[in-house]
Parts: structure tokens; sequence; C-alpha cells
């Protein structure tokens, strides 16, 4: 198998609730692109490729801020959470066929002190998924966040396969416990057990308060090249052996699709394992974009790390936790470390790629897994190796 | 919350384009959906054309306005200020005869009371002067 891409640089900045990062939503993602860049060894005028995340950020910023004097590409994939993964996809297209060397790929916001999605959605309908069809045929019923949109699946797949809340649980409790071994994590120190988790006040039934996301300031960005230029800067290179993304159909629209478990996941994982040669049995631990807790179980089972339906008893038992068959985000997820709209998922991928994550290192981990979820089920993968 | 944020109205549709015709059949008492002229699909939301066959014939046909509860929410805490005041509710998806999904809710049924496979029919409930909305209620199975 042809190599995509390497991921040579990785940068974050503090990950924070209260008092708020203080700067702004630019000037946070500039810390942490700074810091993906040095941490590369390159210097900003050698990243001629930026990508930007959906609503959060334009080239042109990154570039006049930085002093990439020389940026010739630039490409913003309109995929919500899911983006981060999908770009190191596209970044990876766009290096080897020579638009860019150095493509430096950032996000972050101000998700506590600044605008709360909550807030938003009330002025500005174009911020949702779906746009004119979410206004018009599921606003006027309140049907306005993703943890109801999403709820309305995890139900169902309680009803189809018997899915129970103490299942969800272990999700929520593994990445609590993941985070209290991560000094970067908003949650550590606030251990939780399943007896918390079951006694958190509903939001979106079935979805609990613990079912879903931080939400915080933070920014983190990483810097791809070839696996030729990796080679001569002074990192371990984290290789990325193959990645994809996909849409659910419809993709605008969440309750009218014939299977509803089919999600842009679902398209992507057999061609990501496919083009890097391996099956999700070589997977040595999986970064899983974790909104909800559900959406852990749905995209373990659409990746193909179980079967449909065998989600709930596959995170059961410690499974999923370090020291498990299959650690699920180390750094405690979007759940308990902070919500950086996963790109802090990729962070994590390399820096137990690196064998750089300190007392939650995954022993001898070789080859790990990063997903991206984003707007109504948009799904990415990428499967990273260590060398 | 705050005054401010209770004032702020419920949503509701825009009216133009296919969503004036939907909720003007609705405002009718006529719950219509798109019918493929090419292969008779049903489709919900209204599209251009025809995803099952490419056909850009269709028509607004009458539902039976039956159904049966697919899944649903239960917002305990609105995540949009024009909810507040009505936590708990239940934005429900309902499985119609005719095959499509519709977002609704279901007017006469606490949220405890909700069952998947349960049967509905419409019901109309007009909200402003322009804006009728289909909703849902019980009927013996």
């Amino acid at each position: 198998m042809t190599d995509v891409a390497s991921i040579v640089g990785i940068g974050e900045t503090a990950y924070m609730r209260k008092p708020g990062s203080g700067l702004s939503l630019l000037g946070l993602q500039l810390q942490a692109a700074v810091r993906a860049i040095e941490d590369a060894g390159l210097t900003p005028r050698q990243i001629d490729g930026i990508m930007p995340f959906p609503n959060l950020g334009y080239a042109e910023g990154f570039a006049a801020n930085l002093g990439c004097e020389n940026l010739r590409f630039q490409s913003i994939v309109w995929m919500g959470g899911a983006a981060p993964v999908a770009s190191l996809r596209v970044a990876g297209a766009a290096l080897r066929d020579g638009l860019a060397d150095y493509v430096l790929i950032p996000a972050g916001w101000n998700g506590y002190s600044g605008a709360r999605a909550r807030q938003t959605v009330a002025q500005d309908v174009s911020s949702l998924p779906g746009g004119a069809i979410a206004r018009d045929y599921y606003l006027p019923f309140g049907f306005t966040a993703p943890p109801q949109w999403y709820s309305v699946m995890a139900r169902r797949h309680m009803h189809e396969f018997g899915t129970r809340a103490e299942q969800l649980g272990c999700i929520a409790v593994a990445m609590r416990k993941h985070a209290q071994l991560n000094p970067n994590a908003v949650m550590n120190g606030r251990p939780m057990t399943l007896e918390d988790y079951m006694a958190s006040p509903m939001l979106a039934d079935p979805y609990r308060f613990f079912d879903c996301c931080l939400e915080t300031d933070g920014a983190a960005a990483v810097v791809v090249t070839t696996p030729e230029r990796a080679r001569d800067l002074g990192k371990k290179p984290v290789t990325l052996m193959g990645a994809a993304s996909g849409q659910p159909h419809p993709a605008d629209e969440i309750t009218n699709r014939k299977d509803i478990f089919r999600t842009g996941l679902t398209l992507a994982a057999p061609e990501a394992f496919g083009r890097a040669g391996i099956s999700p049995r070589d997977v040595d631990f999986a970064q899983i974009y974790d909104c909800f807790t559900f959406e852990v179980l749905q995209q373990l089972e659409e990746a193909g790390f179980c079967k449909r339906g065998e989600g709930g008893a596959f995170v059961e038992g410690g499974r999923i936790e370090l020291g498990g068959e299959l650690p699920v985000n180390t750094h405690g997820g979007l759940l308990s470390e902070a919500h950086v709209l996963g790109m802090n998922h990729i962070v994590e991928a390399v820096r137990q790629l690196r064998g750089e994550a300190g007392e939650r290192q995954v022993a001898d981990a070789e080859i790990g897994v990063v997903t991206g979820w984003g707007d109504f089920g948009d799904g990415s993968i990428a499967i990273l190796r260590r060398g | 919350m705050s005054q401010a944020d209770a004032s702020i109205p419920r949503p509701l549709p825009q009216l133009e384009g296919f969503a004036k015709d939907f909720y003007g059949h609705c405002k009718r008492r006529e719950l219509r959906f798109q019918r493929c002229g090419g292969c008779g699909a049903w489709r919900h939301v209204p599209r251009e054309m025809c995803p099952e066959c490419g056909s850009w014939s269709w028509e607004w046909a009458r539902s039976s306005g039956r159904g049966r509860v697919f899944s649903w929410t239960v917002v305990a805490r609105a995540l949009h200020p024009a909810f507040q005041d009505a936590c708990p509710y239940a934005p429900v998806v309902i499985e119609m005869e005719e095959g499509v999904r519709i977002l609704s809710e279901v007017v006469d049924c606490a949220p405890d009371e909700l069952e998947i496979d349960m049967p509905v029919e419409v019901v109309f409930t007009d909200v402003t002067e322009d804006v009728t909305l289909p909703r849902f209620r019980r009927v013996a199975s």
C-alpha cells in the first residue's frame, strides 16, 4: 500500500472553561498553529497550504498573521466535526499532486466563553446542518440541537438491539478515567463513576448530561507533509496509511434514511482499511469522535470494530479503557478532555504513536485510528502508523 | 433564563418555495407529500427531483394522515431559548403509512407514554395567522 502523507507537527493550547481563553477565535487557533509549526521544525514561510475548519477561520487570516508568504493551497471540507480527519485525506491528495509541500490544519474555538451553540441557533439558521430544511421542518417542533437529533438514533438503537443506558455510561466513564491521566483535560481531577453517570439529569432523553461533550475554549493544529519530506525532519514521523470520508444519504436530513445507522463512516471505514491494507483487529487504540456517548458506540460498529448491534456489549468490561483490548480516547475525548472539534483526537493519536503520551501511553502502540463525525452523520477516518 | 430569552418567538417555517406549498396544504387541513410521477415513490422533505428514479415529475399527493411512532427524544432542557417553557417536550419521528417519515410531535401524549410503533394520526394546529403545523394524536391500534 502507498502511504498517503505524514503528520510531522502537533500543537495545542491550554483547554479550559472558566475564565476563558482571553483570545480571539483567530488568536486562539494561531497559538496552536505556531506550536504545531515549531514542533515540526519548520518556519511559517514553509507552510504553503492551510485547511481551516468550516465557519471558524479563513486561510487568508492565518497566513497574514503567521507570515505564510508562500501560500498556494487552501481548502475547507464542509463536514462539521468530520472535517479535521477528512482534511488529512484531502491534504494527502494535495501533497501528492504537488499543490503544497506543508499543509497546516488548525481548529479551535471559544466554545465556553464565546457564543454558545444553544444561543447561536436562534439567530443564525445558516449555522445548522441542513440549513433551510432544519429551519422549515425541525425548528418549529423544537428539534433544534445535536443531542436531540442524535438521541433519536440512539433510542432506535436501544429498541432494535437492546442497547442500555449503562452501556452508554461505560463510554462516559472510560473517557473520564482517561482524563485523570491527562493534565490538560478539563475534567482532570474530577473522576466520575457509573453511579454518577446514571444519576446525572436528562438533557435529551436518552441522553443524560454526562452523555454530552464539554463546551470549552481551546485550539489544536497539525502540520502534514509527504512521507519523503517527513523523513528529512527531526520528529518521529507518524504516517497516514489510509483515510477516507463519507456522507449518509440523504446527508441534509436525518429522519428519512432507509437505514438510519448507515452514516458517513459506514462508507468511509472499509475504504480506509482497504487503502491501509489492515483490518480493525490490527489497531492498538482508537480516538473516536465523541460528541455524545452513543456516537462512539455507533462508530465502533460502523468502523468494523464490532458488528452492528453489538456495540453495547463491546464497550462493557473495560474493553475500551487503557489496558483493555481497544483503548478509546486515551486523552479523555470531547467528553472529558475538551471539545476541540476532534483535532485533539488527531493530536493525541500522534502523541501515542510517538510514544509521548506519558502516564496514559498505550504500550508499544504501532497503529491507531482516528474518526470524525459531523453535521447529520458525516464521517471520516484516518489510520495512522508510527514511523 | 432572562426575560429577553423568553421573548424570543418560536421559530417558524419560511413560507417560500416547497415549504410554502407544504404548509399551505396544512392550512387547508391536508397533509400532502411529494409523490414521484415516474416511479411513484413518496418523499419528504420536498426535493426538486426523485432521488430514486431521477424523474422531475411529481405531485403533492394526499397522505392518509396515519402513521406510527418511529423514534423520539424528550427534551428536558431546551437548547433554544424559545422552548424554555415547553420542557419537557418530545420531538417525535413519525413513519407514515406511505413510508415517509416526518418530524413532529404527539399532542395528547405525555413524553413518558410514547412507545415505538404507537399508531397516530395527523391533526393541525394554527400557530399564527399564516402558519399551520401538522401534529399528531393517538389512535386506537
